[in-house]
C-alpha cells in the first residue's frame, strides 16, 4: 500500500482557487511555492503575515495564498502596505508584485519607502516584460529584445534594480532566478526576520511572451540559460549587476544592513520633541487581539 | 457609539474650515492621515501632524495622491480610521483610488477643499466644479456620498458625519469644502466627548469559518461585515469584480449583483438625505445651493424676498446621493428653481433632471475665483418669477 504525499505548502495556498491562471512553464508559480517554503520553514506567525499585490500576472499572487491578502491597484502595493504596516505595526507585511507594476506605474513608491526604511518585504518578480497585457516593454527589458511594442527591438535603456533599491535606502537586497528554489526561499524567510526595507527580486521566466517572441525557447530552457548564466557573488557591487539579453545573471544577497526603520524614528522623534506628551499609539483602534 | 475623548478638543474656538475638519477628523476617531500637500487644503494635514502626536496615531506625507489615497486604504485594513486631504490637480490623481474603495468597500473619507479649475487654474481661489467628479470622477458605476459643509462649524460637524456615514455604508465619503470655507475663521463649538456619536466599524462578529467578506447577512442591509487584517481570518480583498467569498469572478452575473449592490446600497438608502429648507411651503421661486454659495444666496433670498417675492430656500448638505425626490415634489408647486454654484452647470443638471419640466430651472453660473455678487442671483430670482 502506497500513500499520496501531500505537497507540504499546500496548506498555505488557497487551494479552491487552483489552478491558476498562470501559463504551463510560468516561473510565478515556482516562486509562490518557495514562499510557502518560507512561511513553512520560517514559522512566522502567519495570523499577523499580511501580503499586498500589484496588478499584472504576479499581481495574482496574493489571491492564491492563504494570508490577509490584499489585490490592489496598478503599481500602488507599496503605498497601501505601507498604511497597513503604519496603522497596524503588529503586521509583518509582504508585497509581491511584478517588475512592471514595481519599477514603472509604482516606480516612485519602491525608491520612497526604501527611503523611508518602511519596514516592508517586497518580492519582486521580474520577467523583464508586462506581461499581463501582453508582452510590452518594461523599465526592466534589457535592450535587443523583442516586445509588442518595441517589435524591432528595444533601445531604451533599463533599470538595475537592485543598485536602483539600494541607493534610495533598502536595507537587505537579494537576486535569484527561478532555478535557485532553495536560496529564494532562504532569503524569504530571511526577511520575514528583518526589520525595515528589504527587497528580493526574482527573475523568473515568461514562456509565452518573452522567450517565445525571443526565440529563447520553453520555461525548461530558460531554466537550463539560468542555470549556465547564474553566477553566485555575494556582497558585490549593486553597480555591477545589471542585466542584458545574454549576459551573466550575477545572483546572491547583496546587500544586508542595519538602519532605523520609519517607525522608530518616528517614535525617537516624538519622544525627543514632545517628551510625555508623547502618545504612543498605533493608529489601528481594532488592532487588540479579540475582536 | 460616544467619541473618544482623547480627540475631542472641547471647548469654543476661532478656527478657520480647515482647521475645524481636522478637529471633526479627530474627533470621529480618525487616527490615520496620509496627504500630499495641496493649497487650499494643506491646512487641514498640518494640523493633523502636529495634533496627532499628543493624540495617538500616525500622519504620513507621501510622495504624491496616487500614494496618499490608497495609503490611507491600507490603514483602514489595519483597523484605523482614516482620511486624506487635497485640492483640484490631487483630487484628479486620487480618482482610481475613489473606485478602488467604491469595489472594495473602504470606508474612509477624503476631504477635497476646492479651488478653481481646470488644471493648476486657481490655487487659492475657491470654486464648486468638481461636484461631478466626486459623482462620476472614477470609471464604472458605483455609489458615493457627498457633503457640503458651508461654515468652519459645519467642517467640523459634517465631518464627523462623513466619517459616521462612510462607517454604516463602507463607502469612500467625500467632504466637499471649498476655498472660502477652508479659509475663513468663525466661531466653532466642540461639545465633548459623550456629546458626540461616532459610527464604529461594522465589524463581523463570526467566526473566521464563517466569514465570507462580501456577504450580506440577509437582514435587508446591502452592506456586508469587515474584518481586519491580523486578526485570524485570512481574508482576500480585490478590486476585481468578485463574489461573496472576495474571490475574483468576472462573470456577467456576478459583475450585475455586485455592481447593482454598490449603487444601491446608496441610492436607495433613506438616511442618506440632508438640507436646510426654509419658507417652501408656498415659495413661487425656490433657490437650491450648496457650500459657501448658499450663504451669498441667503442675502440674496432676503432682497428677494424684501422686494415682496416669495422665494424658499432649499441648501443641500448630502449633495451625493442628489435629493432627488424633494425636488422631484416640489416642482410641480413652484414656478422655478434659482441654482447658484461656483462652476457653469453642475448639480444644476441634477435639479433640472429631477423637476422633469414641471418647473423651469435657472442656472447662476459664475467660473470661479471669487463668490457671485448676491444680485445676480437676486436677478435671476426676479426673472423666475416671471
Ligand atoms: C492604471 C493602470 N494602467 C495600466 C494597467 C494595465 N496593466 C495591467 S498589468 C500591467 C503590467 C504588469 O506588468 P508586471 O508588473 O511586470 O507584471 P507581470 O504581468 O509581468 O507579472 C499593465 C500595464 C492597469 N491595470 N492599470
Ligand atoms: S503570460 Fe507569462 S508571466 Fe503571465 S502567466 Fe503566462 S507565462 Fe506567466
Ligand atoms: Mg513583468
Amino acid at each position: 500500500m502506497s500513500t499520496i504525499p501531500i505537497n507540504p505548502v499546500l496548506p498555505f495556498l488557497r487551494t479552491d482557487r487552483m489552478p491558476t491562471i498562470w501559463c504551463p512553464g510560468c516561473g510565478i508559480g515556482t516562486t509562490v511555492n518557495c514562499f510557502a517554503r518560507a512561511l513553512l520553514d520560517s514559522g512566522v506567525d502567519l495570523k499577523h503575515l499580511a501580503i499586498v499585490s500589484g496588478i499584472g500576472c504576479t499581481g495574482r499572487v496574493a489571491g492564491y495564498v492563504k494570508l490577509d491578502s490584499f489585490h490592489t491597484t496598478h503599481g500602488r502595493a507599496i503605498p497601501f502596505a505601507t498604511g497597513l504596516k503604519l496603522a497596524n505595526p503588529k503586521l509583518n507585511v509582504v508585497v509581491y508584485s511584478g517588475d512592471g507594476d514595481l519599477s514603472a506605474i509604482g516606480g516612485n513608491h519602491l525608491i520612497h519607502a526604501a527611503r523611508r526604511n518602511i519596514d516592508i518585504k517586497v518580492i519582486c518578480v521580474n520577467n523583464l516584460i508586462y506581461a499581463m497585457t501582453g508582452g510590452q516593454t518594461a523599465p526592466t527589458t534589457p535592450g535587443h529584445v523583442i516586445t509588442s511594442t518595441h517589435p524591432y527591438g528595444t533601445f531604451d535603456p533599463n533599470f538595475n534594480l537592485p543598485h536602483l533599491v539600494e541607493a534610495a535606502g533598502a536595507v537587505y537586497v537579494a537576486r535569484w532566478t527561478t532555478f535557485h528554489v532553495r536560496q529564494i526561499a532562504r532569503s524569504m524567510a530571511e526577511v520575514f526576520k528583518k526589520p525595515g526595507f528589504c527587497f528580493i527580486e526574482i527573475l523568473s521566466p515568461c514562456p509565452t511572451l518573452y522567450q517565445r517572441r525571443n526565440k529563447m525557447g520553453d520555461g525548461l530552457d530558460t531554466m537550463k540559460f539560468y542555470k549556465e548564466h547564474s553566477k553566485i557573488k555575494n556582497g558585490v557591487s549593486t553597480s555591477e549587476v545589471g542585466l542584458t539579453r545574454n549576459g551573466d545573471i550575477i545572483v546572491g544577497k547583496f546587500v544586508d544592513r542595519d538602519r532605523s526603520d520609519y517607525l522608530t524614528m518616528a517614535h525617537d522623534q516624538f519622544v525627543e520633541a514632545l517628551g510625555d506628551r508623547y502618545v504612543d499609539e498605533c493608529a489601528a483602534e481594532c488592532c487588540e487581539e479579540g475582536i | 457609539m460616544h467619541a473618544d475623548p482623547a480627540g475631542v478638543l472641547t471647548g469654543t474656538h476661532f478656527l478657520d474650515g480647515d482647521h475645524a475638519c481636522c478637529e471633526g477628523c479627530l474627533a470621529a476617531g480618525a487616527r490615520f492621515a496620509s496627504g500630499y500637500p495641496i493649497t487650499p487644503s494643506t491646512e487641514v494635514v498640518e494640523r493633523f501632524a502636529s495634533r496627532i502626536p499628543t493624540v495617538g496615531g500616525t500622519f504620513i506625507q507621501m510622495e504624491d495622491e496616487l500614494a496618499a489615497s490608497i495609503c490611507l486604504q491600507g490603514a483602514v485594513w489595519g483597523g484605523a480610521k482614516a482620511f486624506t486631504v487635497t485640492s483640484g490637480p490631487g483630487f484628479s490623481l486620487m480618482m482610481e483610488h475613489i473606485g478602488y474603495a467604491a469595489m472594495t468597500e473602504t470606508p474612509c473619507v477624503f476631504v477635497n477643499v476646492q479651488r478653481g479649475g481646470p488644471s493648476t487654474g486657481l490655487p487659492t481661489l475657491p470654486a464648486q466644479a468638481d461636484m461631478m467628479q466626486a459623482r462620476w470622477g472614477s470609471h464604472g458605476d458605483y455609489g458615493i456620498i457627498a457633503i457640503c459643509p458651508n461654515s468652519p462649524q459645519e467642517c467640523f460637524d459634517l465631518t464627523i458625519k462623513a466619517f459616521n456615514l462612510s462607517e454604516q455604508y463602507r463607502v469612500p465619503v467625500m467632504v466637499m469644502m471649498d476655498e472660502v470655507v477652508g479659509h475663513m475663521t468663525e466661531k466653532v463649538v466642540i461639545p465633548s466627548a459623550d456629546q458626540l456619536d461616532v459610527t464604529p466599524r461594522k465589524h463581523t462578529h463570526k467566526s473566521p469559518a464563517d466569514y465570507l467578506p462580501y456577504q450580506c447577512n440577509g437582514d435587508g442591509s446591502l452592506v456586508p461585515e469587515m474584518a481586519h487584517a491580523g486578526e485570524g481570518y485570512k481574508f482576500h480583498i480585490t478590486g476585481l469584480t468578485h463574489d461573496e467569498r472576495g474571490y475574483p469572478n468576472m462573470t456577467v452575473k456576478v459583475q450585475d449583483q455586485l455592481v447593482r449592490r454598490l449603487c444601491a446600497k446608496i441610492e436607495n438608502a433613506k438616511d442618506l438625505v440632508a438640507y436646510e429648507a426654509e419658507n417652501l411651503e408656498g415659495a413661487d421661486v425656490v433657490v437650491v445651493s450648496y457650500g459657501i454659495t448658499s450663504r451669498v444666496a441667503q442675502r440674496a433670498i432676503d432682497q428677494a424676498r424684501a422686494q415682496g417675492l416669495k422665494v424658499g430656500k432649499l441648501r443641500l448638505i448630502i449633495a451625493w446621493p442628489f435629493p432627488e425626490k424633494v425636488i422631484r415634489e416640489l416642482a410641480p408647486k413652484v414656478k422655478a428653481f434659482v441654482v447658484p454654484e461656483l462652476n457653469l452647470g453642475q448639480m444644476v443638471r441634477e435639479v433640472e433632471r429631477a423637476a422633469r419640466g414641471a418647473a423651469k430651472t435657472i442656472h447662476v453660473g459664475h467660473a470661479g475665483g471669487g463668490v457671485h455678487q448676491p444680485e445676480a442671483i437676486v436677478k435671476a430670482i426676479v426673472e423666475a418669477n416671471q
